[in-house]
């Protein structure tokens, strides 16, 4: 037989076995199919940054129709939970308390000074130990406050703009949603699972059953063994992306206005990436069980927290942001953010695709050097 | 009596055998120091370097001190001046900068001539929390910037006008890195007390010792017992040092008593020595013991509130998580050191992790004498 | 069987294998690198099967990794079929059959799907690989098993896929490492047969490393490895001649009594080797005559001493130079038990024992009893069920339904404190691996509930009888097997248990670790210790006062080793082993018969 030949036989021998593997395997089913799925619903349910019903108490000893017009429009706001209160020490017990997360405070002039075409405070005070809800609290609260202004002056009530006032607009995600954002983050973390941990455990288990000192001493190339575990780890994470992607966009409704052909290709990018990784760490290390520990240590804290998927990168500290560069899943959020969100940006997505090629290479060219035929390294 | 020597052969075996073995050792050692760095550094909401780009078309005294105090502020950095309209189109898209402050021609003149004028600013949504946390800064500058055009008089036109003033509580810099430091203790306790309590039997297992304890004249309480300590002392002493890493490397107030945060973190660390344990009594590999924690860790950290608020979640998902221990030690601990909370104050915390470990345990002993065989 | 290959040879030999000067060390962490082969030279010819011997350690599987071209040699090489191991690699793989000690076999496929993926990988053309399939398969037994999972598969079928997987493209060189290690005696006889079919038909080369001696004896060919370097080399023959007149054995006067007479030799002057066999003391003296013998043995009541033909075993023992396994035993009587009426109590009993697991029936209606001072042997192939009846008497496991009593408790049931009369050894070294040797012996010490006082007592006791002082302060899984064996004995009879649980105690101990520890057990039952042990080796069986053989979950037979022996006493076999009975048993050539042994009739079968 032809070398070609043979070259296609014992590739479909180890696909085939491959292939039969993980069907068979539960913990291979379960971390490929499974775990995403989890992972989506708790993330896409769990994880808001979005507040809404903020319970917030109105203490106003104002009766009059100003006042009463400014409160009821914090009432009417979908982002407040309000309760109306009638002593500044009820309400600040309530702080203390924690059962509502601010108070705002209208004194009992604001109509009159308001009238007299005076300056008004409107006093808010918010529980600042959440220190990022503090601020969407202050900024829903200045909204609420622009929009009331901008009503009366509709109606042709007096009602003085601030000199300059800001027109602002978000892109990409109208309404803010941190779902939009989540989810498709959340895609980079499943696809490194699926990439490192799951890929280091297959390899190690071969070598903890004794499988494959036997496959060693078969007339397989070192290529065909790269191969052979590349290729249906590879299917089985772009498998684990798209059934991610038809949640995100069916269940979770996130808006997906790139090209599939993109996606199709900048994950490969970085399924290969993450494949690589695992199979180096499989080839240093062949205890399943410390595996498991350095492919979590080294692959999926690094993808969660170093990527921007949850924590805005840029605001780090130097060195945090310059060890975030070794980390593909970076690359990666920022890829499905903006294929997701704002398209097929080719500005945005080759830079950050061509690191992940380059990293692809370098990771599997230095798991090819590290595969060898023999048991000692 | 009989029993009592019993319970502290294995303690002192346990002990041993956690510090000789190097793995075990480095589950003492290195997620702590690892969570640390990444909670304490890449964890925050806090925003610095916003980028920014601005097409100033108005290019006057005015428009040049309001940016001057976008750049004064520390928050945002100047990655490129626009000089014309179309390169609005294409900034954002291509994310060289987040915010773009467009400044009309009219600007100046507009505020000097007593008129409104408008600053249009357009944030990226791919991050909606930057995006809307910096337009809040942004709002709070031009805010002062009004005031300060009103008392130095450029403005003179004055009207009726709701001025919002506004106070943080308890985190007067609304920091995020207090809220999320302060929390630490809890999930470096909970890593360390899972993996050794949820590793213990399966690891004897795997090395054939188990059996060899069961035959001993050890009851199932005994081995529970001599097996739960040694993690509970570990975890309670990495959360004890964190406490002090976070007050005197991050700086974050410690407000409330020492014996609460004791009292405290013992709770939470029984309850979660009664889920270790239970992982453990299912698992009959250390990989399984390991895959069952990381099941557990992973929703419980991802709900407890420590990077987003419980109260966003859906109201469904509030209720389940009512049954997630790392809640209660999160709130807990963020009251004993930012509120300044002491014992009684946390009591609201203090017993659902009560009863939680009077349900998890039990269950763990039920198990382990049922799966032991 | 294959013992006149070599005569039958026709032309001159073709060598397949060749190793010259070969040398392998293997880096230690701060400590100087091991010398796993210190210059081995030897061939291996096509139509034979060249068998690779010694204790373990000795070089065995370095030595087949290195043709096998999974190891580099550090200094010569080795050549199969003409290529170099490190240079040729893949041409030596597409040529040979290798087949590692724990064959690894997937055990999420089925065994056509484990044959078709080697197929593919060997290159094995599509044409001919049903003609391929059906002769393995037919040869293998596996057959109606094509479509079963190889996880399914017992020990024994495991093993001959394992074997099955190797020879799927007709390799011209078979390399085997240890084929039968835990493998029961059928399925070990099977598996040869297989290896000699092949020989003969397709002349083949056969090179095989085995820990089991009887099997060196079948090989055309026998080369003993020792610490890395070859001790002696010849055909099994010429190393029996080596032996011939000093090999005995010694009729104890009453019969079926041979343990008092045989912890009397052992290691004695001039006594290399003494066993149990056959119920008759099988002596090996390095001198000719039975002088030495008599010698040792003066004063002791014998009904006779008689030379007898040596086997390999005999001149294995012979040639390996023994300095550290020099043990003396505390002799029986020395040290007098505290217990003068042990004959009669019964410590162990068992009335219809069953255990279930889902719908299988591992246990089936199990009865025996076993007296104190006994030693009691569970016996069987793999999956028999004396691991579940074993684990079952210790409290492991608890009974689907039937009576257990050990020392008048169930253990499963009882309260703690009914445990601390026994003590456990478990079938792999299962003491903490990280603890010091002191540190374990403590820790068991105050779990059994020791007080400080006694403890120390007891730990000089255990570091004195078994010689672990140098091993004091290291770490129990650093020690060398036999020393982590007996830190084993040593914690499992720290507390002076009255029975004492040894579940396979010596699989994968070599050949004198394992004469050294059956030596202390009879010690220990002469002192009043009851003794119920598992083992697959039968030979060991004959140190027992009784066994249980079991197969399927079924007594197959029950007695002692003389009335085991009695089942299968022929014409053609005067003198048959246990092996043999249970072979004849497990196969059903001989009607399985349940002797109940109650107290007076154990000697009936012998006369």
């Amino acid at each position: 037989m032809s070398p070609a030949a043979l070259f296609l036989m014992r590739m479909r021998g180890i696909l085939r076995k491959e292939t039969l593997q993980i069907l068979r395997d539960p913990s291979s089913i379960a971390l490929a199919i499974v775990m995403p799925l989890v992972l989506l619903f708790i993330f896409g349910y769990g994880v808001t940054l979005d507040a809404e019903h903020i319970p917030l108490a109105v203490v106003s000893a104002d009766t009059g129709p100003m006042a009463g017009d400014m409160v009821a429009r914090f009432d009417l706001s979908p982002h407040f939970a309000t309760t109306r209160l009638h002593s500044m020490a009820e309400a600040v017990q309530q702080l203390n308390e924690q059962r509502i997360d601010g108070i705002i405070r209208l004194q009992n002039d604001f109509s009159r000074r308001l009238h007299n075409g005076e300056q008004v405070p409107v006093q808010l005070i918010v529980n600042g130990i959440d220190a990022n809800r503090a601020r969407l609290i202050q900024g829903y609260v200045r909204s609420v406050m622009g929009e009331w202004a901008m009503q009366r002056r509709a109606r042709g009530e007096e009602a003085a703009t601030p000199p300059v006032s800001v027109a602002q607009r978000v892109w990409f995600n109208e309404e803010s949603d941190s779902r939009n954002f989540m989810v498709p983050g959340l895609i980079t973390l499943i696809m490194t699972l699926i990439g490192i941990l799951l890929t280091a455990l297959v390899i190690a288990r071969e070598w903890e059953r004794g499988t494959m000192e036997a496959l060693l001493v078969t007339p397989l190339r070192r290529v065909d063994l790269l191969l052979g575990k590349v290729i249906p780890y590879y299917l089985l994470g772009m498998i684990g992306m798209g059934l991610s992607v038809g949640v995100a966009v069916t269940v979770f409704n996130v808006p997906f206005r790139g090209s599939i052909g993109a996606l199709l290709l900048l994950s490969s990018l970085f399924m290969l990436a993450s494949l690589g990784f695992g199979l180096l760490l499989s080839a240093a290390i062949r205890i399943q069980f410390v595996v498991a520990q350095v492919s979590i240590l080294a692959g999926y804290l690094p993808a969660f927290f170093l990527s921007g998927l949850l924590f805005d990168l840029e605001s780090t500290p130097r060195f945090i942001r310059v060890i975030s560069h070794a980390v593909p899943a970076r690359y990666f959020v920022a890829i499905s953010h903006t294929l997701f969100m704002a398209g097929d940006i080719w500005p945005i997505l080759l830079p950050n695709g061509l690191v992940l090629a380059g990293m692809a290479v370098f990771f599997i060219g230095l798991a090819f050097r590290n595969i060898t035929k023999r048991l000692e390294r | 009596m009989q029993s009592l020597r019993r319970i502290l052969a294995l303690m002192v075996k346990e002990f041993i055998l956690i510090l000789k073995d190097p793995k075990s050792r480095f589950v003492i050692i290195g997620p702590p120091i690892i969570q640390f760095i990444i909670f304490g550094y890449a964890a925050t909401y806090d925003l610095q370097n916003v980028r920014y780009a601005v097409f100033d078309e108005s290019r006057s005294t005015l428009s040049r001190e309001l940016l001057s105090r976008v750049e004064g502020s520390g928050i945002f950095r100047l990655s490129k001046s626009l000089l014309n309209e179309r390169q609005t189109a294409t900034v954002i898209d291509d994310d060289e900068a987040r915010l773009l402050i467009h400044i009309g021609p009219e600007f100046d003149r507009n505020l000097r001539n007593g008129l409104p004028a408008t600053v249009q600013v357009i944030a990226d949504g791919r991050n909606p929390n930057v995006a809307l946390i910096a337009l809040g800064y942004f709002g709070t500058i031009v805010e002062q910037f009004n005031q300060d055009l009103l008392r130095h008089g450029v403005v003179t036109r004055a009207g009726p006008w709701v001025r919002l003033v506004d106070r943080a509580w308890f985190n007067g810099n609304l920091q995020s890195r207090w809220f999320i430091v302060s929390a630490l203790g809890g999930i470096i306790s909970m890593v360390v007390v899972m993996i050794l309590t949820s590793l213990t039997v399966a690891r004897e297992r795997e090395f054939g010792t188990f059996d060899q304890l069961l035959v001993a004249p050890f009851t199932p309480g005994e081995i529970l017992i001599g097996k739960s300590v040694p993690g509970m002392v570990f975890g309670l002493m990495d959360a004890l040092l964190f406490a002090l890493g976070a007050v005197y490397w991050f700086e974050v107030p410690f407000r409330g008593t020492i014996p609460a945060l004791i009292l405290a973190l013992l709770c939470f660390i029984v309850t979660i020595v009664g889920v270790g344990l239970l992982i453990s009594s299912l698992s009959m590999t250390m990989q399984q013991g390991l895959l069952g924690s990381f099941v557990f860790i992973m929703p419980s950290v991802t709900l407890s509130g420590l990077a987003t608020p419980i109260a966003n979640m859906p109201h469904w998902l509030q209720v389940a998580d009512l049954g997630n221990p790392l809640r209660y030690i999160i709130i807990a601990l963020r009251d004993i050191f930012l509120e300044g909370a002491d014992s009684t104050m946390i009591w609201p915390q203090l017993w659902p992790l009560m009863l939680l470990a009077c349900v998890t345990l039990p269950l763990a002993a039920w198990l382990f004498r049922h799966r032991s065989q | 069987m294959a013992g006149g290959i070599d005569s039958k040879e026709p032309v001159p030999a073709e060598v397949v294998l060749s190793v010259q000067g070969l040398k392998k060390e293997f880096a230690v962490k701060k400590r100087p690198p091991v010398q796993a082969l210190r210059g081995v030279s030897l061939q291996a010819m096509a139509g034979r099967v060249t068998g690779l011997v010694g204790a373990d350690g000795a070089g065995k599987t370095t030595l087949i990794r290195i043709a096998a071209g999974l190891l580099v040699p550090t200094e010569g090489r080795v050549t199969v079929l003409g290529f170099d191991s490190v240079g040729d690699t893949l041409e030596i793989q597409s040529r040979v059959g290798y087949m590692p000690q724990k064959f690894g076999l997937y055990q999420d496929l089925t065994v056509a799907e484990n044959m078709d993926l080697y197929a593919d990988l060997q290159g094995v053309p599509g044409a001919e690989r049903a003609e391929r399939y059906r002769r393995l398969q037919d040869m293998t037994g596996l057959a109606s098993f094509t479509r079963r999972r190889a996880g399914d598969l017992s020990g024994g079928m495991k093993q001959k896929l394992g074997l099955a997987c190797a020879l799927i493209k007709s390799p011209r060189v078979l390399l085997l490492d240890e084929p039968t290690v835990g493998v029961d005696p059928v399925s070990r006889r099977e598996l040869w047969k297989i290896v000699y079919e092949l020989v003969e038909r397709d002349r083949i080369g056969v090179f095989v490393s085995t820990a089991y001696l009887d099997e060196a004896e079948r090989c055309s060919q026998v080369v003993v490895l020792h610490e890395g370097q070859i001790l002696a080399e010849g055909t099994p023959r010429e190393f029996m001649q080596r032996m011939e007149g000093k090999v005995s054995r010694v009729v104890p006067p009453q019969a079926g009594k041979p343990r008092r007479l045989y912890t009397r030799l052992v290691g004695r002057e001039h006594i290399v080797d003494a066993t149990i066999r056959s119920g008759l003391v099988r002596v090996v003296t390095d001198t000719v005559g039975i002088g030495s013998i008599t010698a040792a043995l003066a004063g002791e009541e014998v009904a006779a001493i008689e030379g007898i033909q040596p086997n390999f075993e005999d001149a294995f023992m012979a040639i390996i130079p023994r300095a550290e396994h020099h043990f003396q035993p505390a002799r029986g009587g020395d040290t007098p038990a505290a217990t003068p009426d042990r004959e009669d109590e019964v410590v162990v009993r068992t009335r219809e024992l069953r255990k279930f697991f889902g719908d299988f029936e591992a246990v089936k209606k199990l009865t025996f009893e076993v007296r104190r001072g006994e030693i009691f042997g569970l016996l069987g192939p793999n999956g028999a069920g004396k691991s579940t009846t074993f684990r079952m008497l210790c409290g492991l496991l608890a009974a689907s339904s039937g009576e257990i009593s050990v020392a008048g408790n169930d253990l499963h049931s009882s309260r703690a404190m009914a445990r601390s009369r026994l003590g456990y050894m478990a079938q792999q070294f299962s003491l903490y691996g990280q603890l010091s040797t002191l540190e374990n012996l403590r820790f068991f010490g105050k779990a059994y509930g020791l007080d400080s006082g006694r403890l120390r007592l007891r730990l000089e006791w255990a570091f004195a009888e078994f010689d672990l002082g140098r091993w004091r302060d290291k770490a129990a899984g650093s020690l060398p097997g036999g020393y982590k064996q007996r830190l084993a004995m040593a914690a499992a009879l720290l507390h002076e248990p009255d029975i004492l649980f040894l579940d396979e105690p010596t699989s994968g101990v070599d050949p004198f670790a394992r004469r050294e520890f059956w030596l202390r057990i009879n010690g220990f039952a002469e002192q009043g210790v009851t003794v119920v042990v598992t083992t697959h080796f039968m030979e060991e069986a004959e140190y027992c006062d009784r066994m249980l053989i079991m197969s399927q979950g079924d007594t197959l037979a029950m007695g002692t080793p003389n009335e085991i022996r009695a089942l299968v006493r022929s014409a053609d076999n005067p003198q048959p082993t246990i092996e043999d009975a249970f072979i004849a048993l497990a196969e059903g050539e001989v009607v399985p018969l349940v002797i109940r042994s109650d107290a007076g009739s154990t000697e009936g079968a012998d006369k």
